[in-house]
């Protein structure tokens, strides 16, 4: 069953520039209990996605112009700000990239997680205060209860994120928010934070979406991915097929320009040339006519310049928006 | 005999004084760098890896004589660098280059970006007028800039041409060595790949020297030859890259590249994590062997000796006890 049903959803930003289409027209479905990647490069949307079902977006820049985001027998996009309230932080969690900017540095880490119990759930300060004690304990920091009286700078980066994934999970959501979750960490450390997740998740049955430029992260964490370019979805499949059949001319490039570090057959000290994507991501400012890859896609055709592609099943569960799939699964045979 | 290293340094040590609480009374400094020592030939790229506060940023600090080491050597060509006059230094600088990090703030944004990357060209008096303004063409060229964007500022470049700009400013007075701090780490994928290639294509050329320090492994597999990884101030091993990707020695090393993610779900780990906790304050360093808080094979040995860098197998250095002791170049094999 669906939990979340994003639909045709388009957000835009007004600016002196005019405006910004930072998705324009994305649909997809989160089940319980799934892990759903998002993945795309530096101003192709994902973030504003998230912000987007969370209506986290600053109405004095930009709105959801068009779509419904279905949630729970309601549409996110029709609900009073008080009834997104209750529903934020509650059902619907987050977590973002740098904890130190998102916990309050004058209040104690329980003071932080207890408050939304307090504000959820109507526990009471002393009963809210022991439930910030266990889960501390359950996202792992030891010593919970000495924590509970410290404040976010005399924590590590690594544990803060920690406290982060605590308050998001306090109140059970439904669905967890993560948006590049361990790009401020260092690698041993995003691995401790990934692992905690994950375990979590199979605990606790929370649908994840995780929003990440890292295809890595992606492949070791996700069921599920979804590509975004320029506010579009491009290819949406399980993680498995998308890494071992891209069939999107992007998804492709993108797997192909990236450094491995498990580079197989390689030896001695070779540097083979990475492959290029030439050029650059378009302006979002301006209309785009066809595929908005198409500028720089190796596999575009006449039509790809004139009709967007629409999103289409070309394997099970993989659904790709490029005229030319074909072509480029051929090519990758 | 053998000619010298490009770029040598020897037993470098950083200490910063530490100062805080009531009336700034002073504290015990916090050793960033502690006892460093590498070679670099000339036309080869190091890989300089670690986590945050490894010191890796402070030996290259160092190595372009931003600040003075506390202890050790720096050669340059063979010739002893450590402490320069005025004069030597002013050569010092255009022999060793920087390549920043994060390209935006690394560009004044109000001059023109021909200015920007003809800028050395005078300070360093190497050409003027005419003569300047076809080297930096040349250069422009050279790094895959049109010669009309000479003309346009900063700001209206992208991230991946700002940092091409930025290589045309380092290479504009014929360095030796070129030492990048995190060139990529900025730049979206697709991006990053075009600059990689830039930087190795230029090498290839120029026969440029790399002191190529970032905490991505598949990046620096990617564009070193040889890699050092470091872990609280000191190298803890160092290898070509094939060997140290394939039979890592050190315990770090091996955690290091366990946690890395794969591109790959077909290899997905069941768990990532092996080490657990977080690295240690290099205002107080564990004793021992730095790393013997979060070591799985720590003995009561390492507690207390610092391992040396040994060599265990021709051009394969190792900083463990467990190698020191007959532990020789067998991999270590719990992990992994």
């Amino acid at each position: 069953m669906n939990l979340l049903e994003v639909r045709d959803l388009k957000t835009q930003f007004f600016t002196a520039d005019g405006i910004v289409r930072a998705v324009d027209g994305i649909s997809f479905d989160l089940a319980a209990g799934e892990t759903l990647g998002v993945v795309g490069e530096s101003g192709c949307g994902k973030s504003v996605t998230a912000l987007s079902i969370l209506r986290l977006i600053a109405p004095e820049t930009g709105r959801i112009v068009a779509g419904s985001i279905r949630f729970d027998g309601h549409d996110l996009t029709t609900l009073s700000n008080e009834e997104m309230r209750t529903l934020r932080g509650h059902k619907i969690a987050m977590i973002f990239q740098e904890p130190m900017t998102s916990l309050n540095p004058v209040l104690t880490i329980g003071t932080q997680i207890a408050e939304s119990v307090v504000r959820h759930m109507g526990l009471t300060w002393h009963a809210a205060r022991e439930r910030a004690r266990e889960m501390l304990e359950l996202v792992r920091i030891a010593e919970p209860r000495r924590r509970l009286e410290e404040y976010p700078h005399q924590l590590s980066g690594g544990m803060r994120q920690r406290v982060m994934i605590a308050i998001a999970l306090c109140c059970n959501p439904q669905v967890l928010i993560a948006d590049e979750p361990t790009t401020a960490l260092d690698v041993t450390i995003q691995a401790q934070i990934l692992d905690l997740m994950l375990e979590l998740k199979e605990r606790l049955g929370t649908a994840i979406i995780l929003i990440t430029h890292d295809l890595g992260v992606v492949a070791e964490t996700c069921e599920r991915v979804i590509v975004m370019y320029a506010g579009r979805m491009v290819e949406e499949a399980p993680a498995a097929s998308l890494f071992a059949r891209p069939r999107h001319p992007y998804t492709r490039g993108l797997l192909r320009a990236l450094p491995r570090v498990d580079a197989e057959g390689e030896t001695g000290s070779g540097r083979p040339r990475l492959e290029e994507i030439p050029g650059l991501v378009p302006a979002l400012t301006r209309p785009i006519a066809g595929c908005a890859f198409g500028p720089r896609c190796g596999f575009a055709v006449e039509r790809c310049h004139t009709q967007p592609p629409v999103l289409s099943e070309t394997a099970p569960a993989h659904r790709v928006a490029c005229w030319e799939a074909g072509r480029v699964a051929e090519a990758a045979a | 005999m053998r000619a010298p290293a490009s770029l040598e340094v020897e037993g470098l040590v950083k200490h910063f004084p530490a100062r805080g609480g009531l009336l700034a009374r002073r504290r015990a400094p916090v050793k960033a760098v502690d006892g460093v020592s590498f070679a670099i030939a000339r036309g080869e790229t190091l890989g300089l890896v670690g986590e945050s506060g490894c010191g890796k940023t402070t030996v290259s600090r160092m190595v372009l004589k931003l600040i003075e080491p506390t202890a050790g050597r720096i050669r340059l060509a063979g010739t002893d660098v450590t402490h320069l006059s005025p004069t030597a230094m002013w050569e010092h600088r255009r022999r060793v280059q920087i390549v920043f990090q994060d390209p935006y703030s690394a560009l004044n944004p109000r001059l023109t970006a021909g200015t920007i990357v003809g800028e050395p060209l005078e300070n360093f008096r190497l050409a003027t007028g005419r003569e300047k303004e076809a080297r930096v063409a040349e250069l422009f060229a050279r790094v895959g800039l049109r010669p009309e964007s000479m003309r346009r500022y900063a700001h209206e470049f992208s991230g991946g041409q700002r940092q091409r700009l930025g290589i045309a400013k380092a290479l504009s007075v014929n360095p030796d060595v070129i030492v990048a701090d995190e060139p990529v780490s900025a730049l979206d994928v697709s991006v990053r790949a075009q600059v990689l290639n830039l930087m190795i294509a230029l090498q290839d050329e120029l026969k440029l020297t790399y002191l190529f320090v970032s905490h991505d492994l598949a990046v620096v597999r990617h564009v070193s030859h040889r890699i050092a990884v470091m872990y609280l101030g000191r190298i803890v091993e160092l290898a070509d890259k094939h060997t140290l990707f394939a039979t890592p020695l050190h315990p770090y090393t091996e955690a290091l590249l366990a946690a890395a993610p794969v591109p790959d779900p077909a290899r997905r780990r069941i768990k990532r994590a092996i080490l657990q906790g977080d690295v240690p304050s290099p205002v107080n360093p564990p004793s021992g062997c730095h790393f013997h808080t979060r070591c799985p094979y720590v003995e009561p040995a390492c507690r207390v000796t610092v391992p040396p860098l040994i060599e265990v197998a021709p051009g394969h250095q190792v900083a463990c006890l467990k190698r020191a002791v007959g532990g020789g170049a067998e991999p270590l094999g719990r992990l992994s």
